[in-house]
C-alpha cells in the first residue's frame, strides 16, 4: 500500500483505468519494459500512439467522406488503428475498432459511420485521461515496479 | 495464439514452481524486425533488449530481404505481414529462397486464422498475433536455445 499521498492517488487513477476497461493487460507489459535507463518509456509510447493514430483518423474521416465507401480501404485503415491501439493496451478503443471493421465486412455504412464516432469518443477520453496520469505520475516521482490491477 | 510448422497447438511454456522459466540470453541471439508501424518498431525492439537480444529494425519486407542478400545474418526475423513496398509473405518467400538460416516468425494484428495459416505457408517457422510479449519472446528464445 502506498504510504505517500500523490503514489497513492497515482495507484488509484491507475487501477480505475483498469477497472473501468480503459485498459488491458498490454499497457502492463510496456510498463514491465519501463526501467531507470527509459524512465518516461509508457508515456513516451502513449504520446507515439497518439501522434501516429492521428494520421490515421484523419485518413479514416476523409475516407468516410467519399461515397461509396471504400470499404476494403476503410478496413485497411482500422486494421492499422486497431493494431497500434492494441499494442498501447487501449481495450475500448480496440473494442471499437473491432465493431468499425464488423460493419465494414458487412458493408454497412450507417454502422462504420456511428462506430467510428463512438471510437473517436473513446479515443480522446483515454487521452485525456492518460494526460492526467503521466501529469500525477511525473509529480509524484518514479515507481519501484509495475503492479498488476487487482 | 502461436502457429507453429505442422501444429496448431497453443503456446505452451515451461513451468518451474508455477512461474515462466526466463530463459538466460548468453549467446548473442540477433534479430531483426521488419515491421512499418514506428510505434510496433520501438515496442519490439524493448521488448527484445531487455532479454538481451541485439535488435535492428527495418520498415519493410524488401529492406529485410537486401540486408540479408548483401550478407547480414540474424538468429531471429520477426515479420509483419502487411507492409509497403514488400509485404511479409513475400518478403518471407524470398528469405527462405534465399537459405536464409533465421528463425522467421510473423507477428500479424490479422486475427483470422485463414489469413494467419496463409502467412505460415510463405514459409514462417511460427506465426504470432500483436503484440510481442515477454511470453512470445521467452517461448522463441526457448527454440533459439534449441536450435543452438
Amino acid at each position: 500500500m502506498e504510504k505517500n499521498p500523490m503514489r497513492r492517488q497515482l495507484a488509484i487513477m491507475r487501477q480505475a483505468l483498469f477497472d473501468q476497461g480503459y485498459l488491458d493487460e498490454q499497457f502492463i507489459q510496456l510498463e514491465e519494459l519501463q526501467d531507470d535507463a527509459n524512465p518516461n518509456f509508457v508515456e513516451e509510447v502513449v504520446t507515439s500512439y497518439y501522434r501516429d493514430s492521428a494520421r490515421l483518423i484523419l485518413k479514416i474521416e476523409q475516407a468516410l467522406e467519399r461515397k461509396p465507401f471504400d470499404f476494403n480501404k476503410l478496413d485497411g485503415y482500422m486494421h492499422q488503428f486497431k493494431g497500434s491501439s492494441s499494442s498501447i493496451g487501449a481495450k475500448k478503443v480496440k473494442a471499437e475498432s473491432t465493431l468499425f471493421r464488423e460493419h465494414c465486412n458487412s458493408g454497412n455504412g450507417e454502422g462504420c459511420v456511428r462506430a467510428f464516432q463512438q471510437l473517436k469518443q473513446e479515443y480522446a477520453t483515454l487521452k485525456k485521461k492518460l494526460e492526467a496520469y503521466f501529469q500525477l505520475a511525473r509529480q509524484a516521482g518514479p515507481m519501484e515496479t509495475a503492479c498488476r490491477p487487482k | 495464439m502461436v502457429l507453429g510448422k505442422g501444429a496448431s497447438s497453443s503456446l505452451s511454456m515451461n513451468k518451474v514452481d508455477g512461474a515462466e522459466e526466463m530463459v538466460d540470453n548468453s549467446n548473442n541471439f540477433t534479430v531483426l524486425v521488419a515491421d512499418d508501424d514506428p510505434l510496433i518498431q520501438k515496442l519490439h525492439e524493448m521488448h527484445l533488449k531487455k532479454f538481451g537480444l541485439k535488435v535492428q529494425v527495418v520498415e519493410n519486407g524488401k529492406k529485410a530481404v537486401d540486408l540479408c542478400h548483401f550478407g547480414a545474418t540474424f538468429n531471429l526475423i520477426l515479420i509483419d505481414k502487411e507492409m509497403p513496398v514488400m509485404d511479409g509473405a513475400e518478403a518471407t518467400k524470398e528469405l527462405q529462397a534465399m537459405g536464409v538460416n533465421s528463425l522467421i516468425v510473423g507477428v500479424t494484428s490479422r486475427d483470422s486464422p485463414y489469413e494467419k495459416q496463409a502467412f505460415m505457408e510463405a514459409g514462417l517457422d511460427y506465426c504470432f498475433e500483436k503484440p510481442l510479449t515477454a511470453d512470445k519472446i521467452n517461448f522463441l528464445l526457448q527454440e533459439l536455445n534449441k536450435n543452438n
